[in-house]
């Protein structure tokens, strides 16, 4: 079943808060979503499919149901790190197909600022990769360093070049009231700052933050009903990439399959987008989606964003223009959600007039959870304005 | 001779018991599947590639090639994470210890070393293999 044209993003929001000492995970969990609904038209009392991932406490969408004191009808939590709510979006398209559910909530909220989470993230001496990885201190930065490293080996790329991932997010940022980081950054701002793990310097990197954002998706001509520009889903693609039982490949990234899933599905080309969300956990994790997704030839990505490639209005590519994870927002250590959210903000023209791209009809977002050289899932959307 | 860190220890599961056995014996070892003849990892009973269950612990070389390494920077204690391309095969995460940690680059050949682990264990660890 294709998810083409079946359902619509009638509702978003972003949590202004990037730092919610005072709050617990549900509660965020629970303004964003009256956040969404409102931003829709709609109300608790109309949501009959309910998503979460592994940011929600409890058990995900029992305890969140509970708490919100909701029925759904239909629910997933599926958990895939930061890709986890592009794949609900694909999932809740699929269940408003079948008639599983009309209004589908999507939630997503964390404190890791105010409250930093215990361990790595790991989930016990059963996860199978744990013990042959755990002793060498694979830490998130870690793992993309070592991506970053290999792809330079293949491909010439620059520490420079990646700078201007970080130096295109500020100029976006500088717009967002609610940027956690608002300044601008140059390219010798990033080479200056203290490194990580070569070749990542701490301005490769996105911002920690609390916060959250929801998502409210609904059929077309419910959605159409409500008075809101129609943001049409069009394509979508998932995929998972690990180290294959040892056939480690580090000069791409999963995003290949997930991409051509979507713009196959979406009948469109790289050329045909508008306006890209990339996931930007770190500055390599753009470089290497824009290649992989097509919007550059492989090993090209370098040359793609130097210069000011990604900012808006004077690159090739508008990228990231509520400034990203890197500037912006990484609420929960998990960027998917604002990667839709700036999407769909784009498509209804209501960016920062800074930002705004002309005409944009036709917006993608990409993410990735997980960690690019060891495993990780790719997630990737088109979406149309109708 | 390079000084290794004594290292984390991880938990263990039965199917890997004998893997930290032999590294606590100096001999690093590989899961191989005798249905498809080829060494995978990490280790499980299971072959990845041919999903036969007859598989089998083989002592391997040790020496390897630097697939893609970092040199991470915390304020104290900086050390090389890396991935080495094993001369029978597999590509594995692993640390790799030198004289001088900025030195180590991709390419460079390494070679098994096994460092003291918490809870005397054995940890493999690589190093540069001309140092």
């Amino acid at each position: 079943m294709s998810i083409r044209g079946v359902a619509s993003i009638a509702g978003i929001f972003e949590h202004p808060l990037r730092k919610a000492p005072d709050k617990s995970v549900a509660q965020l969990h629970a303004e964003v979503a009256a956040g969404a609904l409102a931003d829709a038209g709609l109300s608790m009392r109309d949501v009959d499919g309910y998503f979460c991932a592994g940011d929600a406490p409890g058990l995900g969408p029992l305890s969140m149901a509970e708490y919100l004191n909701m029925t759904p009808r239909f629910f997933n939590s599926t958990d895939t790190g930061g890709s986890s709510y592009l794949i609900h979006v694909i999932s809740a398209a699929q269940a408003i197909a079948a008639g599983h559910c009309n209004v589908a909530l999507i939630t997503l909220a964390g404190r890791p600022r105010s409250e930093p989470p215990v361990g790595t993230g790991i989930r016990g001496a059963a996860q199978p990769d744990l013990q042959w990885e755990m002793p060498y201190r694979p830490a998130v930065a870690n793992l993309y360093a070592m991506f970053a490293a290999r792809h330079m080996y293949e491909f010439g790329t620059t520490s420079e070049q990646l700078a201007w991932v970080k130096v295109a997010a500020s100029h976006h940022a500088q717009h967002n009231p609610h940027a956690m980081l608002r300044e601008l950054v140059t390219v010798s701002d990033v080479l200056n700052s203290p490194m990580i793990a070569t070749p990542l310097h701490r301005l490769d990197c996105c911002v920690v933050s609390d916060g959250g954002g929801a998502l409210v998706l609904t059929r077309p001509e419910l959605a159409r009903s409500l008075g809101k520009p129609d943001i049409r889903l069009r394509g979508g693609g998932m995929a998972i990439k690990h180290q294959a039982g040892g056939n480690l490949d580090l000069t791409w990234s999963a995003a290949v399959q997930s991409g051509a899933a979507a713009f196959d599905e979406a009948s469109v080309a790289p050329a045909d987008i508008r306006y890209a969300s990339i996931y930007d956990s770190f500055t390599i994790t753009v470089l290497t989606q824009l290649e992989d997704l097509g919007f550059c030839a492989k090993g090209q990505g370098g040359r793609f964003v130097a210069d000011g490639g990604l900012i808006s209005g004077q690159g090739k590519l508008a990228v990231n223009t509520d400034g990203g994870g890197l500037c912006n927002n990484h609420p929960s250590n998990r960027g998917g959600m604002t990667k839709m959210i700036e999407a769909v903000r784009q498509l209804r023209g209501a960016a920062h007039p800074a930002v705004q791209v002309p005409d944009c009809h036709l917006a993608l977002a990409q993410a990735m959870g997980g960690a690019l050289s060891t495993r990780h899932a790719s997630a990737t959307l088109i979406l149309e304005r109708m | 001779m390079v000084d290794l860190p004594i290292m984390p220890s991880p938990e263990i599961t039965p199917e890997s018991e004998l893997f930290w056995k032999a590294a606590a014996d100096g001999r690093l070892s590989l899961s191989y599947c005798n249905a498809c003849a080829k060494p995978h990892w990490y280790p499980r009973a299971i072959c990845p590639f041919c999903n036969s269950t007859d598989t089998e612990w083989r002592a391997v070389s040790g020496r390897g090639k630097i697939y893609s390494c970092s040199l991470v920077s915390p304020a104290k204690n900086p050390y090389v994470i890396a991935f080495v391309s094993l001369e029978e095969g597999p590509v594995l995460l692993t640390n790799v210890f030198a004289g001088d940690l900025s030195a180590v680059a991709i390419g460079q050949n390494v070679k098994v070393a096994f460092a003291a682990g918490e809870r005397d264990m054995t940890i493999p660890v690589f190093i540069v293999a001309d140092t």
